[in-house]
């Protein structure tokens, strides 16, 4: 499988380009000790003309490079964390829909199907607003706009399994129904929640830079959304304050939609069988 | 005349692919108004020989070496534009899967009239005519209907002989037929079998007939070819290649294959394994807000009994509800009524706690060999699980384990691999071992040997009577194999529509059928005849 | 009749999704931090203490709990989405004006998006593993990493503001006073980035999907029976595999509505385009509640709508729907 993932080059620049953002997100504090809020040059420093501030610096004086780098760290965290929130709730939601069926499973499908009805970034913006913008309610947001997919993918996923015969042994050989939700049949879905666990971190960090951009980021950290929503009024004199953190946003976003791919491939190799005689 | 003639045909695998080549080295001729037989087990490259002179080779997969010479042309290096004017017209072919192989957002008449239309032959109206006409003559009913009808409204076999209609559209001088009847119950394959012998008649067509069944080369076949591992291992004429073969390959396939010789008739104990008292089991669809409700009387009112250390033979076609019993007898259907009483315990009336404790004592041998083993379980684990949940310690479970192994034929250190490290014969000894090791009062069989090669049945079917006089099993054997279950039941029970038709020993059964329908499934037995032949002689 | 029946339990249970929508906006406005009098007030005015105990008393805010939740419920049922003190006048008036400008850019970016995408797709599928097909899969792939509001900067910057072609704002020009046809192709030509930028991610979405469902129905059996058949490969691909392989793009379709409505928010504000996600992005700033929350149960409708089209349309492409089961 590995072999697989390592030989698809789309995966591996993906991943390349992955532990680049990680590695500038990690050495962020020790590259700009002042942090991303520091006054450090004249507003409108124009990029590649001081060595100092390549990427030039915003509306404050603001050094540029160094918000991208910080703004590296709020994408990762709210993607990952927001994701795995969405995984803890759509996870067993759809396992035990998919398992029991029946009631336990039209109930969880008709509070899906509702979830999945709402327009989600609406619903991410009203959550926000209410709640007031801080990292914490973002993560919460976006997490709960995005597990119904999940739920739905899980529930087919072990409806399938549950159907295969050694599902039945199990029964037969007498184990408890959640010991074989947990020990057999759970197993068999990982791969493709794996899948789409991987695009959903690229939906979120996606979904945290449109709230940012809003102006429902969390004011006290410093995103790549929120950079190109206060640029926006000046694109005509500053276009590089909107144009470096999309740059940002779409080099992480396809990385991550790449590593995705290249482990949907390697996982489901169904789809690249050979000729067989 | 020779309608084809395939020489020194070889057909190159991919990269990577478990062999070489696909076909190697492969002549053979059809003559006009001929039944040639290609028969093989999976992968001996008989339906790679056929898609190649369709030009229907997946992606990967070329002609590296020979001809094939069809019309006085060598139709394998034709350009891509006269191969497809030929496909169709003059080649036509029909496939093994009729609930696939049709498109299933398509009218029947429209798929027809279609084959006219990718040859430019007449008006739609004629297409639609003509539709109709073919529609008659592969003798499906209510043409204007059928015509109008989308696949999912018809059955396997009325949609292969829509398959059939469309194939025969502009007369071909060759069909080739790949496993056409594999699909389908054995009363629908005989029918086919006899409207493809008569089209062959009326028409004078040539047929390259893929098989795998010896049953089915019996009732059809004028030419026989026997293909191994892309090889053409004999040939001949029918009669000849059944009667007497000289390969060691055809032999051991023909050997595989049940005949009409019956076991020695053993009289069957007292003491019940299994009794089954007036067992119903009703499935209940739709039933919406506005949908009315259908029932399906799966199984219906059913009572039989399994003695200790006998083997019980259930026969039916699909939808027969022979599955169903099955499964309820181990109470992974739970009834509608009836008793499953199982060394004094009534299975079906007890709670789900209480079952938890009682499932050890019916097991169950599954069909899919692919499907029965969880792939992310060790070996040791699936035959363990069942033991130590019931109260075995652990130790002891696993010392078993790898003793089962030992029996069944696999060795003890499989109990560490993988599931996909086995070929589905092995998968199969797996499934049996891990019922065994459950030390059950009664194992269910369904249809545990149906989806393997001949020659791999044989083999299990070999153990499982091996381990019946070891260990003195009741079996259920659920098959839709008549010939299997003459192999290795003492009685065998017919069900059709939910009910229990016949019972009886298999003498009984076979030489001296009481109802109706148990004379038409053993008429329709493929290679009936044949087999009863050689069992006289 | 099966299908009369059936889109009638669909608009049942649309109605019933909009009613449990309304409850959930009763509790999040209930949620918000602080007097819920005061954050219906929103910040415009707040202070007024007359007011403040006019909206206590017209939502019943002294009264229990559930006898507030069903007067809310029933006013949201009249199409009473309460009062914008910001704007000064009533929700759904404000809503009912924006609302075209937004059905206008949403609906051309999701026709725009599902033809391009779908064309785009099947002629990837037919051309799989070339050149061209691998130049069309990278950039849809790009176009789906790349976030709608920058896309809709950078057109701005590249097409209004260095190349002049397209107006960067606004739904029409300003004090022109068009008439007619005019008017019409002033709003097209201020209608074309908008509704490019929105459809670009959804254009990248469905081709990626159709070319996907392409290839995997062109492995199905019956393409091999039209192959037998004799027939062409275009004709395959048109007849068999693109009828097939549209279903779950339909059904996509259908599912990603609610993702389109809430991108017109970003591409509204980026645009300047009077739409209801402007008119969001605008009660955002004021903490103007309730508009926000009329917005949102607005776009709810919307995604409802749009789901029983692409329902229909499903239903008319398979046959196997409604006439069995």
């Amino acid at each position: 499988m590995w072999k697989r993932f390592a030989s698809n080059i789309g995966a591996m620049v993906g991943v390349v380009l992955l532990i680049a953002v990680i590695a500038i997100a990690i050495i962020a504090p020790m590259l700009y000790p002042g942090g991303p809020w520091q006054m450090v040059q004249r507003p409108f420093l124009v990029p590649f003309t001081m060595e100092a501030y390549p990427l030039g610096t915003d509306t404050l004086g603001r050094n540029v490079a160094a918000q991208l780098a910080y703004g590296a760290q709020v994408s990762l965290l709210v993607g990952l964390v927001s994701t795995l929130v969405a995984l803890l709730i759509g996870v067993p939601l759809g396992a035990v829909a998919g398992f029991y069926g029946g009631l336990a499973d039209e109930g969880a499908m008709r509070f899906t199907e509702f979830f999945q009805t709402i327009p989600n970034f609406a619903l991410a913006i009203v959550l926000v607003a209410i709640f007031q913008p801080n990292l914490t309610s973002i993560i919460l947001a976006i997490a709960i706009v995005s597990w119904p997919p999940v739920a739905r993918l899980v529930r087919a996923e072990v409806m399938s399994v549950r159907k295969r015969e050694f599902v039945d042994a199990a029964t037969l050989a007498g184990l408890s129904k959640p010991r074989i939700l947990i020990t057999q049949v759970l197993p068999n879905t990982v791969s493709p929640i794996i899948v789409m666990a991987s695009l959903m971190v690229a939906t979120a960090i996606l979904l945290e830079s449109s709230l940012s951009f809003l102006g429902l980021g969390d004011p006290n950290a410093m995103s790549w959304g929120y950079m190109i929503g206060a640029a926006r009024t000046v694109i005509r004199s500053a276009w590089w304050l909107s144009f470096f953190p999309g740059v940002a946003i779409i080099i992480t976003v396809l990385a991550l939609n790449l590593i995705g791919e290249g482990l949907n491939d390697a996982l489901n190799p169904h789809l690249s069988r050979k000729g067989r005689a | 005349m020779s309608t084809l003639v395939i020489d020194h045909l070889s057909i190159g695998l991919p990269e990577g692919a478990d062999r070489p080549l696909a076909v190697e080295d492969v002549s053979m001729a059809i003559e006009m108004g001929q039944i040639l037989c290609v028969v093989g087990e999976s992968g001996s490259g008989k339906s790679m020989t056929a898609n190649a002179l369709m030009g229907l080779l997946p992606p990967g997969v070329t002609v590296e070496a020979g001809k094939a010479v069809f019309n006085g042309q060598n139709v394998l290096d034709l350009p891509e534009s006269r191969k497809q004017a030929l496909r169709g017209a003059e080649i036509a072919m029909i496939f093994q899967e009729p609930m696939t192989a049709l498109n299933p957002l398509m009218r029947i008449g429209d798929q027809i009239a279609e084959v006219f239309a990718a040859h430019d032959r007449f008006t739609p109206s004629e297409r639609r005519e003509k539709a109709l006409h073919l529609i008659r003559e592969v003798g499906l009913p209510d043409p204007e209907k059928i015509i109008r009808a989308y696949p999912f409204q018809l059955s396997g076999g009325q949609r292969q002989r829509a398959m059939i209609a469309m194939a025969l559209a502009l007369e071909p001088k060759l069909l080739i037929a790949d496993e056409p009847t594999t699909a389908l119950d054995v009363t629908t394959q005989a029918q086919i079998l006899k409207l493809i012998l008569d089209l062959r008649d009326r028409r004078g067509m040539a047929v390259m007939f893929i098989t795998h069944d010896f049953g089915v080369v019996a009732e059809i076949a004028d030419q026989v070819i026997v293909m191994r591992e892309g090889k053409v291992v004999e040939r001949g004429v029918a009669a000849d290649v059944l009667g007497n073969p000289q390969h060691d390959y055809t032999r051991r396939l023909l050997d595989a294959i049940p005949t009409g010789k019956l076991p020695a008739a053993r009289a069957p104990r007292d003491v019940p394994a299994l009794e089954i008292k007036g067992l119903r089991k009703i499935y209940r669809t739709g039933g919406g807000l506005f949908k009315p409700v259908r029932e399906v009387r799966a199984v219906d009112d059913v009572s039989l009994t399994v003695a200790r250390g006998e083997v019980l033979g259930l026969v039916g076609e699909s939808g027969s509800g022979k599955s169903t019993l099955g499964r309820t007898a181990v109470r992974l259907v739970t009834p509608d009524g009836g008793q499953v009483m199982v060394g004094g315990t009534d299975l079906a009336a007890l709670s789900d706690e209480e079952l938890r404790r009682e499932r050890h004592k019916v097991q169950m041998v599954f069909q899919d060999p692919y499907a029965s083993l969880n792939p992310r379980q060790r070996i040791m684990g699936a035959l363990t699980d069942g033991p130590i949940t019931k109260g075995v310690p652990k130790a002891r479970a696993q010392e078993r384990a790898r003793e089962l192994l030992e029996i069944v034929g696999l060795g003890a250190e499989a109990a560490s691999r993988y599931p996909h490290e086995f070929s589905g014969g092995q998968r199969q000894r797996i499934g049996i071992a891990r019922a065994l090791a459950m030390d059950p009062e009664l194992i269910i069989a369904d249809e545990a040997v149906s989806a393997l090669d001949v020659s791999i049945q044989a083999q299990v079917l070999d153990l499982l009577r091996d381990l019946r006089e070891r260990f003195d099993l009741s079996i259920l054997f659920i098959t839709h194999d008549l010939r299997v279950a003459a192999q290795l039941c003492d009685r065998i029970a017919v069900m059709q529509k939910g009910r229990l038709v016949e019972i009886g020993t298999v003498h009984d059964i076979f030489l001296a059928p009481q109802q109706d329908y148990t004379r038409q499934l053993l008429a329709a037995v493929p290679g009936a005849g044949w087999s009863q032949e050689s069992a006289g002689a | 009749m099966d299908t009369f029946i059936a889109v009638l339990s669909r608009i049942a249970k649309a109605v019933l999704t909009l009613l449990a929508i309304a409850v959930l906006n009763f509790f999040l406005l209930h949620a918000a931090p602080g007097d819920p009098a005061v954050v219906l007030a929103g910040e415009a005015g707040a202070a007024d203490e007359q007011m403040i105990a006019q909206l206590r008393e017209r939502f019943g805010l002294d009264q229990p709990f559930y006898v507030q939740l069903g007067k809310y419920v029933w006013g949201i049922m009249q199409f009473d989405l309460g009062y914008s003190f910001r704007q000064g006048m009533p929700v759904s008036q404000l809503i009912m004006e924006r609302l075209p400008a937004t059905l206008i850019l949403t609906l051309t970016a999701f026709f725009i998006s599902l033809g391009m995408g779908i064309w785009l797709g099947v002629a990837a599928s037919a051309r799989v593993g070339r050149a061209s097909d691998s130049l069309l899969t990278t950039l849809a792939l790009l176009f789906y990493a790349t976030p709608l509001y920058w896309a809709a900067l950078m057109a701005v910057l590249v097409f209004s503001v260095w190349l002049g072609w397209l107006p960067a704002f606004g739904f029409e020009t300003v004090g022109a006073n068009y008439t007619g046809l005019a008017r019409v192709l002033d709003i097209a030509k201020h209608l074309v980035l908008p509704a490019l930028t929105l459809g670009l991610f959804f254009m990248a979405v469905y081709m990626r999907m159709t070319r996907a469902s392409m290839l995997e129905v062109s492995q199905m059996d019956f393409v091999k029976t039209a192959k037998a058949k004799g027939l062409g490969g275009a004709a395959i691909r048109r007849r068999h595999i693109l009828r097939n392989a549209i279903l779950p793009v339909v059904t996509l379709a259908g599912l990603q509505a609610g993702q389109l409505v809430g991108g017109a928010v970003l591409t509204e504000t980026v645009f300047a385009w009077p739409g209801i996600g402007r008119l969001m992005f605008e009660s955002l700033a004021a903490r103007d509640y309730n508009t926000i929350l009329g917005v949102f149960i607005v776009s709810a409708a919307m995604v409802i709508l749009f789901n029983i089209i692409t329902d229909i349309v499903y239903r008319i492409v398979d046959p196997r729907i409604g006439a069995r089961s």
